[in-house]
Order: structure tokens, then sequence, then C-alpha cells
């Protein structure tokens, strides 16, 4: 097992002022489900989007450290960031389903990484869909529209959208935080599946979802990684006073 | 202590329902004014004359058609103009533009908007006609489109202002969603906020149409004002008349009561359906939309 991202003391803080990660150090294994967890304003949410860029598009003053993905850093200046969140698929909170038609959705990412051929995009639409859970349901009314889908349905098109693009890595922020718990245990265990290819990084809703998950959890307080470890030691036997004081329910 | 509070809730409520029934009553009210001064005129005026292509009123030629084009063209013009510059400008402050430029902008534009008309054409005259005629080199620079041009100035900030809303109410996660997904900056506007904000965009559209169908002063000044048919590409670049024109110019100088009196109310009642028949369509396209999301919300 290699280390699929190294992140090496990474620090960002926000044009508010706001400390959002404070010199941040850990490694992300592949084919794992790798969970950051903590309560609010941990910056586990800001570490997410540093792995996929997504917070150029906010105000950041200053950010320092690197971040390697396959020895390559990624927030060097010169990394394309198409391609970047090409490779780096991410899943958000609150379902985002693109005003489009189901199928649409699937292929919109693939369309503009430029692929035309019909029988390519059908074949990524019934593959993703499948590997999210989600192809049975709705195999008959692809061309609905997306939005008129449950809130459930529309996170796993969510993340087949995500998954038709053949990323490599997957982040997810909180992805079950709106939805019921059948749709969660849909949601789930599709990352069980899906940890066999690809690399998932999981921010959980709750304690309880990180010790079903993960098979390492990262524990952030404050900007700052308290504890990183296998998922079985830190929520069993935790190394770190304030990380049990967490696991167990005592504050957060 | 507690029964004045009552009186005064009492009276507050009655005055908020009165103004806000008055709009009501002043529509109906004008309505009203237009159909009595202007519905005479089809008893006066024979239909063949009134949908003919003369307007010359002293003596006896009541045809509108060439108003009812004039006005077409320019609006057309005008929305030609307004609308990709509109949409534009609101595409760039509300995505694009960094936030102190956005501070500028904003502003920038709603001032624009309260530019009294009368100097816009008062600029029409004095700078965009003459370049227009030697650039263009045509035999009168107080032409439609010139008309065309200052109209689609005008209603640049309604569109700007009203589209620019649409798109700041799109939320920030359905960009998110589509940078996520590898898509351009232009990608991401071009196909996921512009559609999500499709209904608001419709109506800065339409408002803006209104705006430049009901605009005078500037026409009036810049378009030349001669009525003559246009329906040719060609009339583009000769002078019209519209009809706002029409009644400002002559309503001072007809005789109370006479058929031209009641003609130019008629032409008024005409504006007046357009006008309703643009808002109506506005307000109807926003309404479905937003049935469509309630229902899916549901």
């Amino acid at each position: 097992m290699t280390d699929k991202i190294v992140i090496e003391n990474l620090s960002l803080t926000y044009s508010d002022g706001v400390e959002s990660l404070r010199n941040i150090s850990m490694g992300v294994r592949e084919n794992a489900v790798t969970v950051l967890f903590g309560p609010a304003g941990g910056g586990k949410s800001t570490l997410l989007r540093c792995l996929n860029r997504l917070n150029d598009l906010t105000e950041v003053r200053t950010s320092a450290g690197r971040i390697l993905i396959d020895g390559e850093n990624i927030l060097d200046p010169k990394t394309d960031v198409i391609a970047l969140r090409r490779k780096v698929g991410m899943v958000f909170a609150r379902p985002v389903v693109l005003p489009m038609s189901i199928r649409q959705n699937l292929t919109y990412g693939l369309e503009l990484a430029g692929e035309k051929r019909k029988s390519r995009l059908d074949e990524a639409v019934e593959r993703s869909l499948k590997l999210a859970a989600i192809w049975d349901e709705i195999k008959d009314r692809l061309d609905d529209p997306a939005i008129a889908l449950s809130g459930g349905q529309q996170q796993r098109v969510c993340l087949a959208r995500v998954l038709a693009l053949q990323p490599e890595i997957i982040l997810l922020d909180e992805p079950t935080s709106g939805l019921d718990p059948i749709s969660t245990g849909k949601v789930e265990s599709a990352l069980q599946e899906l940890k066999k290819e690809y690399t998932v990084i999981l921010v959980p809703h709750s304690v309880q979802q990180a010790a079903r998950t993960a098979d390492y959890a990262a524990f952030f307080l404050q900007g700052e990684l308290v504890e990183y470890d296998e998922g079985k030691s830190i929520f069993t036997t935790p190394r770190e006073k304030r990380t049990e004081d967490y696991v167990t329910g005592r504050f957060g | 202590m507690e029964k004045t509070l009552n009186w005064r809730e009492y009276v507050v409520t009655r005055l908020v329902r009165a103004s806000g029934y008055s709009a009501i009553v002043f529509v109906a009210l004008i309505f009203f004014f237009l159909l009595r001064e202007g519905l005479p005129t089809l008893g006066e005026v024979p239909f063949s004359t009134l949908f003919s292509l003369r307007w010359y009123p002293i003596e006896n030629y009541f045809g509108i058609l060439p108003l009812i084009t004039g006005s077409i063209i320019v609006t057309l013009g005008a929305t030609l103009v307004a609308v990709p510059f509109g949409i534009g400008t609101a595409v760039y402050i509300s995505e694009i533009a960094p936030r102190w430029m956005r501070e500028i902008l904003k502003p920038m534009v709603e001032l624009l908007g309260g530019l009294p008309s009368v100097v816009l054409g008062f600029l029409g005259i004095l700078i965009v006609s003459p370049f227009l005629r030697t650039f263009l080199d045509l035999p009168t620079g107080l032409t439609a489109f010139t008309g065309s041009l200052l109209l689609g100035g005008i209603a640049v900030p309604t569109v700007v202002s009203i589209a620019e809303d649409a798109l700041d109410s799109v939320p920030r996660s359905y960009r998110e969603g589509a940078w996520a997904l590898g898509a351009t900056r232009w990608q991401t506007i071009w196909r996921v906020t512009l559609p999500a904000a499709k209904s608001g965009v419709l109506t800065a559209v339409m408002l803006g149409v209104g705006r430049a169908i009901g605009e005078t002063m500037t026409v009036m000044m810049v378009t030349g004002n001669a009525p003559v048919l246009a329906i040719t590409p060609a009339s583009m670049f000769s002078p019209v008349r519209t009809m706002t024109a029409t009644i400002a110019a002559e309503m001072g100088e007809v005789a109370n009561g006479s058929v031209h009196y009641h003609t130019l109310f008629f032409i008024g009642m005409v504006l007046f359906i357009i006008s309703l028949v643009v808002n109506v369509a506005a307000s109807s396209v926003v309404f479905r939309s937003k049935q469509r999301a309630e229902r899916v919300l549901s």
C-alpha cells in the first residue's frame, strides 16, 4: 500500500482572517476510505477543497505547504486545474444536480472532457449509475429532469456523475447529511465497493458514520490535525485525550 | 395604552391596504379614460384609413400602421442592442468581476438607469447621429438605427440589474458542482448558471423591451419622425416615427375632442395593450417556472 496523496505542512487562512488549516501533514492511502472528522469549523471541508483546488475560487489570504498527488505538487500554479478536477471528483453535502436531465447530468462532465461518441456516453451512464447503486431505480427515466428525483436519489446521481469521469480520487463532503437512513446506508455500502478501485476521502456527518466507514481516520479540531490512525484504533483506543473526549461524546 | 395601540393598528392597516388597492384603481382608471377617448376613433375614422399607410392628420389621413411599424422596428433594434450587452454586463458583474470592480460597476449601472432620457437624446443628436451619417454615408443621421442604439442604452440598466439579481440568486453550490466536474468558468456560466437563472433573465429581457417600447423623449429627438412604413431592412437606416413620439409631439396642439385627438388616444390604447401583453407574457413565464419549482420541491 502506498500513499496516493501526501500533504506536507499545509496551512491556509481565509481572507476574512479565519485560520482554517494549521500546518497539516498527512498521507492518504490508495484503495481505502479515509475519514476526516471532527466538530464544525475544524478545517475538514477546507482540506477537501484544497485537494481539487476548489478553493481557488474562494478568497484565500495565505496558504503554504504542498499537496502531492502521485508525487506531483498540485498547489503549483502551473497545475492544469481542469484536468486535476477530473482526476479528483467531489460530491457535496447538498446534492447539486445541474438543471438538466438525469442523463445529461451524467454525461456533462464527459462532454466537457471532449467525449462525443454516444456509445461511450451511454456505457458510462450505465456503469456509473450501477456503481452508485441507483441504476435499477431510475434506468427507465433517464431523460426526466434530475431535479425531480428524491434527495437520496439526487445524491447518488451526483456520485454517479463523479464516477462517470473515472476519477482516481473521490472526495465526499458530508454526502449523507440530508439523507434518510436507508439512502445513507446505500451510499455507505457503495463507498465500500468504490474503495476497491478508488481512493476515497470522506467527511462524515457524524462520528458514528466515521466509525462505520473508516479504514483510516483523521481527527480535526480548530484547524489542527489532532490524531491520524487506522479507523479501528482511533475509535476504540485513541491516543489523544481530545480525540477520546470527542469520540465518546464529551464535547462537540 | 392598549386601546390606542389597537386604534393605530387599525388605521395603519387600512392605509396600507388602501395604497395597495390604489394601484389597481389607477390602472383601471387609465384604461377607462384611454378607452373613452380612444374608442370613438373607430366610429370616426374608417378602418381602411386607420390601417392605411399615410399619417397626415391635417388632411384627415390617419393611417397608424407606419407608427406601429416604426415603434416595432426601433424596439427590435433596441432589444438586439440591450439583450447581449445587458446580459453580458450582468454575467460579468455577478460571475467574473472581482469584488472591488463589482462595487464600482453596480452603482454606475444604476446611475445610468437614472439618467434622464432627454440627456441621452441630446447626446444622440450631438454625437451619435452625425457620426452615423458620416460613417455609414447616410442622407441623415436621424434614423431608426440611431434610435435603436440609444434606446438600447436606456434599456441596458434595466436588463442588467434584474438579470444580475437572477444570476446572484443561483446557489453557489451549482457553480461548485460544475467546477468540480472540470467545467471551465465559461462552460459553467453558459451551461449551468444562465439556464438556472433562466426565468429571471427572461423577465429582465421582457422588462427591458417594455422600457424600450414606452420610451418617448429620446426616440422623438433622434429618429427623424417621418411616418413611413418601416418593414424592410433598409428602414433601419431611414427616419421612422414611433407611436410614443407621435403622441408626445402632437397632443399639445390638437383640438380637444377632434378626430385627431381621439386617434392619438387610440394610439395610446394600442401602446397600452402592447405593453400589457409584454408584461403578462413576462410574468407568465416567471409564474410557470416558479410553479414547476414548487411542484418539484413539494
